[in-house]
C-alpha cells in the first residue's frame, strides 16, 4: 500500500511539472485560436522545427538548448509574422478564413514535417545539457532535472507573456483586437498589425516550447501529431485565451496523463486528451476560465 | 442528366477502363489504379461533408482505418468475401461518423476539426491496444493468389474499388441535387441564418457525417488485402486525411466532379512520383500543391475553368458587372478593406 502511494504522489509531480510543459507548448495556440480566432493547427510543426533547431545547434556548438531558443526566437517571430501577413492577404482579407485557412495551415503542418522527414530522416534525435540525467530525491519523490528545468522555464515565459499582455500598450492592443476591432481602429491603431505581431508571437513561443520538448524526450518529425489532440484540449479546457486558465488546465491533463501511463500503462495516455477534449465540448464549451 | 444514364455512363467508362487495363496485360496498373480509385472514394467522401458543408474533417485516416481494421478483426475470426467487408466496414464507421458528429457539431465548425484530428490519434491508440488486431506489431493479411472469373486478385479488388467509387460519385451527385444537399449549402453559407429560415441544421450535418464516415470506412475495408501488413502508425497517418483535402481543394469543392478530377490527377501523380523519385518527395508535392491552390485558386480548378468560360463569354461590361458583384457579395472583414496591412 505505501508503495501505491508512493507511486501516486510520484505521479502527480511528473503531471505537474510536464504540465509546466505542456503550458508551454499550448500558450501560443492559447494566443493564436484564443485570442485571434486563428485555428492554427501547424503549432506542433513549429515546435518540432524548434526542436531540430535546437537539435543541430546543441550538437554542432555545444550550447544549451534553452540558450540556442532565446536566440532564435526574432527568426521564429519573423517567420509568424510572415505567416500571418500571408494568411491575411489570402484568407481574412477575402473572409474565407475558416475552411481554406484551416486547409493552409494543415498544408503547412504537413510541409514542415515531410521536410524535416527528407532533412532529417526518422531516427530520434537528443540533445546534451548538463541538467539532462540528474534526479533530485525529496524523501520518496524523486524531481528529474530534464523535466523541472523546462517547467520551471516554461511558467518564467508565461508569466512574462501574461505581464506583456496585461501591462503593455501592445499587450493591451491584442487583447482589445480579440474584444472589438472597430473600437481599436477608431483609435488609430492598426488591428492588422496588432495582429501580426500577436502571431509571431505566438509562433515564437514555439521556439522554446521544441527546446523543452527534446530536453525531456527525444524527437522525431512525426511526434508533433501527439501534441495536436493535447494542445486543443489544453487550449478548450482552460477557456480560449486566458493564460492561468491554461496553465492550470495544463497541469490538470498533464497530471490525468501521468496517472494513466502509471496504473494502465503508456500506451493509454494518448487517449486521455482527446477524453478531456471531447467531455470539455460537451459539457463546458467555455473552458475553466473562459471569458 | 438522370441518376440512371449517369450510372451507366460511369459504368461504361469504368469497363473500358478495366477493359484497357487487362489489354496492357501490366498487373502493375491494376495495383496503382487501385490506390487512385481509392482516392476517389476518399476525397469524395471528405467533399459531402467538407465541401458541401463547410465543415473540415482532418480524420479521414481514423474512417479509413477503422474500415481496415474490421477486416483484420473479422478475417483474424472467419475469413469473409471482400463485397461483405466492405458493407461491415461502412457500417462500423457510419456509427462512428455520428456519434462523431453528434458531439462535436453542436460547436463551431473550427472544434470540429480539431475534435476529427484528435480522434485519429485515439482510434489509433485503442488499435495500438488492441492485441487481437496485432496491436502496435501490425497485422499480416495473406491475399488469395487468384479468384475464379478474374485471374489474378488484385483485378478483382480493383473492380471492386471502381464499383465502390462509382457508387460514392453517384452519392455525391445525388446530395448536391437534393434538399439535403441545398440544405448542407445553406449550412456552409450562413449556418445562422440557416437555421433561423427552419433548416434542420443538426440533422443534416449528422447525415453528411454519417455518410462521408461510412464512405470512408468502405475505402478501408478491402485495404489489408491490398497491403497484405497493416500497420497502426501508417493506417492512421496524416498521408490520407492530407490526401483526401488536397484532391477536393484543388479539384473544387463544390461539384462532385471536383474530388474526381483532383483524386485523378493528383494520385496518378503520386503514383508516378512514388516509382520515379521517392514517397516522401511526393507527400511534400501534395503539401505545397494543397497550399498553393488554397492561396492562388482557392476554388481549384473547378473555379479555373469556371472562370475561362465566364471570361471568353462575358464583354467586358459583364465582366465588370461580375467583379462588382463580387466585391458587394465579399463580407466586409473586420480589419479595414483596402487598408495597407
Amino acid at each position: 500500500m505505501i508503495f501505491s502511494f508512493n507511486l501516486l504522489i510520484n505521479a502527480i509531480v511528473s503531471g505537474i511539472l510536464i504540465g509546466g510543459f505542456y503550458a508551454a507548448v499550448t500558450c501560443g495556440v492559447s494566443l493564436s485560436f484564443g485570442i485571434l480566432d486563428i485555428v492554427n493547427i501547424a503549432q506542433p510543426a513549429f515546435i518540432i522545427l524548434g526542436s531540430y533547431i535546437a537539435y543541430t545547434l546543441n550538437a554542432s556548438l555545444g550550447l544549451d538548448p534553452i540558450v540556442i531558443s532565446i536566440i532564435v526566437l526574432p527568426a521564429f517571430y519573423l517567420l509568424g509574422a510572415v505567416i500571418y501577413q500571408i494568411y491575411y492577404l489570402a484568407f481574412e482579407r477575402r473572409g474565407q478564413e475558416s475552411l481554406r485557412g484551416l486547409a493552409f495551415f494543415f498544408g503547412l503542418l504537413f510541409i514542415t514535417e515531410v521536410t524535416l522527414v527528407l532533412y532529417f530522416g526518422v531516427d530520434y534525435r537528443y540533445v546534451q545539457a548538463a541538467y539532462i540525467g540528474p534526479t533530485w530525491h525529496f524523501g520518496a519523490i524523486d524531481v528529474p532535472l530534464r523535466i523541472l528545468v523546462p517547467c520551471v522555464v516554461s511558467l518564467l515565459m508565461i508569466a512574462l507573456l501574461q505581464l506583456l499582455l496585461s501591462r503593455s500598450f501592445i499587450g493591451r492592443a491584442i487583447m482589445a483586437v480579440a474584444q472589438d476591432q472597430l473600437a481599436l481602429r477608431l483609435m488609430a491603431v492598426n488591428p492588422v498589425r496588432i495582429k501580426r505581431i500577436a502571431f509571431g508571437i505566438s509562433i515564437a513561443t514555439a521556439s522554446l516550447a521544441g527546446a523543452f520538448l527534446i530536453i525531456i524526450q527525444p524527437v522525431e518529425p512525426s511526434v508533433g501529431r501527439e501534441y495536436i489532440g493535447r494542445i486543443f484540449a489544453i487550449c478548450v479546457l482552460g477557456g480560449m485565451g486566458s493564460l492561468p486558465g491554461t496553465v492550470i488546465a495544463a497541469m490538470l491533463i498533464g497530471i490525468v496523463e501521468s496517472l494513466t501511463a502509471t496504473f494502465y500503462g503508456p500506451s493509454w495516455a494518448p487517449a486521455v486528451s482527446f477524453g478531456i477534449l471531447l467531455l470539455t465540448l460537451a459539457v463546458r464549451p467555455a473552458g475553466l476560465l473562459g471569458r | 442528366m438522370r441518376t440512371i444514364p449517369f450510372l451507366i455512363v460511369c459504368l461504361a467508362v469504368g469497363a473500358a477502363v478495366f477493359a484497357g487495363a487487362i489489354a496492357s496485360g501490366n498487373d502493375y496498373l491494376f495495383f496503382a489504379g487501385y490506390v487512385v480509385m481509392q482516392y476517389i472514394v476518399l476525397a469524395t467522401a471528405w467533399n459531402i461533408l467538407g465541401g458541401y458543408c463547410g465543415y473540415v474533417n482532418f480524420g479521414t485516416a481514423g474512417f479509413f482505418g477503422i474500415g481496415a481494421y474490421v477486416t483484420v478483426a473479422i478475417h483474424q475470426w472467419h475469413p469473409l468475401p471482400i463485397p461483405l467487408l466492405v458493407v461491415l466496414g461502412g457500417a462500423v464507421s457510419a456509427v462512428i461518423g455520428y456519434g462523431m458528429g453528434y458531439l462535436t457539431l453542436r460547436l463551431r465548425g473550427a472544434f470540429f476539426a480539431i475534435a476529427t484530428l484528435a480522434l485519429a490519434v485515439v482510434l489509433e491508440t485503442l488499435v495500438v491496444n488492441w492485441d487481437y488486431v496485432g496491436g502496435s506489431r501490425g497485422a499480416y493479411i495473406v491475399r488469395p493468389e487468384a479468384i475464379a472469373p478474374f485471374g489474378s486478385y488484385i483485378r478483382y479488388m480493383f473492380m471492386i474499388m471502381m464499383l465502390l467509387a462509382i457508387a460514392a460519385l453517384t452519392v455525391a451527385r445525388l446530395i448536391e441535387r437534393s434538399r439535403l444537399g441545398y440544405g448542407l449549402a445553406t449550412i456552409r453559407d450562413d449556418e445562422l441564418a440557416a437555421e433561423a429560415a427552419g433548416v434542420p441544421t443538426l440533422r443534416l450535418k449528422l447525415i453528411a457525417t454519417t455518410i462521408s464516415g461510412a464512405l470512408m470506412g468502405m475505402a478501408g475495408a478491402p485495404f489489408p488485402y491490398y497491403i497484405g501488413y497493416l500497420q497502426p502508425d501508417s493506417t492512421f497517418g496524416f498521408d490520407y486525411a492530407v490526401n483526401a483535402i488536397a484532391m477536393s481543394v484543388i479539384g473544387g469543392t463544390t461539384s462532385w466532379v471536383g474530388p474526381l478530377i483532383g483524386a485523378v490527377l493528383l494520385g496518378s501523380l503520386q503514383q508516378l512520383a512514388t516509382v520515379t523519385i521517392s514517397s516522401a518527395v511526393n507527400l511534400l508535392i501534395v503539401g505545397l500543391l494543397l497550399v498553393f491552390f488554397v492561396i492562388v485558386a482557392p476554388n481549384g480548378i473547378l473555379g479555373l475553368i469556371h472562370k475561362y468560360w465566364q471570361h471568353k463569354s462575358d464583354d467586358f461590361v459583364g465582366r465588370r458587372r461580375v467583379d462588382l458583384a463580387a466585391a458587394a457579395a465579399a463580407p466586409a472583414p473586420d480589419g479595414a478593406p483596402g487598408a495597407p496591412p
